[in-house]
């Protein structure tokens, strides 16, 4: 661990793919941003560009199309960026596994740093999963 | 020696830094504390810029390279400049030259100019909307600024040099007449859509166009790009206390400096999106008369 690694932890910036997700997950994810949960506090922002990004924030079973263009959107990232798989469906492809148009797990296709399951999962799991990458990053 | 502790350090580089990213997050917890939001820690600027100079540069392949690398660069640097001049100004009561009120101006264009050029030139369809929508507001913002200008030249007869403007002030400032509120109101809208707040903020515009022009930049230039921000967040409010404000300087420059940066934030928070064409029309239609009426007004020696 180094002073470059503590610097990233107190500011990530979020970049938030929808991969095919119910928009559950997604809702959620916005609920952090909220006066209730405000995640601004340990420095992490919601941004609009990949190239801005030092998470990318996943949710959805991933299927044929947005299977490509996430893998395109994780090249495109600048290093180093962590990879945060939102909710069941991302994690495991729960219930969507035998479906026509899925293709692999999600990490089997990128490197996953952290997986935070439930359908959805709550703000409060998801910050509390934040905080365990910060921690496993800093040790 | 001593210039280079001028520049490098107080009252240049590294005092400006700190000052504007505190000033930065004055503006970013107002903004959490009109949200009802805790809002970030007060180092949160500095954490963000320094970060980005660790992360990996990404250079878009069909992007102009020469000019999508230099552009921060050069922002940043004629930003630095300013910075030299007006601080001398206010801190150490001398102007470098005469009529440095102008250099001064041109300057400050420069930064806005290329951003523009360094969203055209990264070859991404949303950053060049963006940069088309900024050219379309710089159209707009500097009119209106000169004739906001041209009232502190009537007001100081003619004097171009910012220690001549500062020393003019020193019973009365030019806020206190009526010419000169309109003029002062004139530069705080132009203080707004130049920094890129709310109201004006259509060549970021997150939910729109991502990041707009800033969308194809990524670590160390974008960082240079939030090393230019902060710097402007020293920098503009001071050169309007400069302009209007300037009977008491010192540590009164303080309590000025937070009640520009409240009324940013309350005008921020307060307004919706403008569009390009609404601004445009905003401004030539709207605040051009006011702007002449504060010059007839200056000149009749109101």
């Amino acid at each position: 661990m180094g002073l470059k690694e503590k610097i990233l932890t107190k500011s990530l910036w979020v970049f938030h793919i929808s991969a095919g997700s119910c928009n559950n997950c997604d809702i959620e994810i916005l609920d952090l941003l909220t006066p209730r949960y405000d995640v601004e506090r340990f420095g992490i922002q919601l941004i609009g560009s990949i190239r801005h990004a030092d998470v990318l924030l996943i949710t959805g079973a991933m299927n044929k199309k947005s299977l490509k263009r996430l893998k395109k959107l994780y090249t495109q990232a600048p290093k180093p960026c962590f990879v945060v798989a939102v909710g069941s469906c991302t994690c495991s492809q729960q219930m969507f596994k035998p479906s026509y148009s899925m293709q692999a797990p999600l990490d089997e296709i990128i490197p996953v740093d952290l997986y935070i399951p439930g359908c959805p999962p709550k703000p409060e799991a998801i910050i509390s999963g934040i905080v365990k990458l910060i921690k496993k990053v800093n040790r | 020696m001593k210039l280079l502790f001028n520049y490098l350090i107080f009252p240049g580089f590294l005092f400006s830094l700190f000052w504007g990213g505190l000033g930065w997050w004055v503006e970013r917890k107002l903004t959490a504390r009109f949200q009802y939001r805790v809002g970030p820690p007060w180092y949160q600027n500095f954490i963000d810029i320094l970060k980005l100079f660790f992360k990996e540069q990404v250079i878009p392949k069909d992007s102009f390279k020469p000019l999508f690398i230099a552009s921060p660069i050069i922002s940043f640097s004629s930003v630095l400049l300013v910075i030299l001049f007006i601080t001398q100004a206010l801190f150490l009561k001398e102007s470098i030259f005469q009529a440095d009120l102008l250099v001064v101006f041109y300057l400050l264009i420069t930064p806005s100019l290329f951003t523009i050029l360094g969203g055209f030139s990264s070859a991404n369809p949303l950053a060049s909307c963006g940069a088309a929508r900024e050219v379309k507001l710089m159209l707009s913002y500097e009119f209106i600024f000169v004739t906001s200008l041209i009232v502190v030249l009537i007001k100081s007869k003619g004097n171009l040099s910012l220690e001549g403007i500062i020393s003019l002030q020193k019973s009365f400032p030019f806020l206190g007449s009526i010419s000169g509120f309109i003029a002062f109101i004139l530069g705080l809208i132009w203080l707004q859509a130049k920094m890129g707040l709310v109201p004006f903020d259509v060549s970021e515009a997150e939910q729109e166009i991502m990041a707009g022009i800033y969308i194809e930049y990524g670590g160390p230039l974008l960082g240079f790009f939030k090393l230019t921000r902060a710097l402007f967040y020293f920098i503009l409010p001071l050169f309007l206390i400069l302009l209007f404000w300037a009977d008491n300087l010192g540590w009164h420059l303080i309590y000025k400096y937070l009640i520009i940066i409240l009324l940013i934030s309350v005008i921020k928070n307060t307004n919706p999106r403008l569009r390009a064409d609404d601004i445009v029309k905003f401004f030539w239609f709207l605040l051009f008369p006011l702007g002449l009426l504060a010059i007839i007004l200056a000149i009749l020696g109101f």
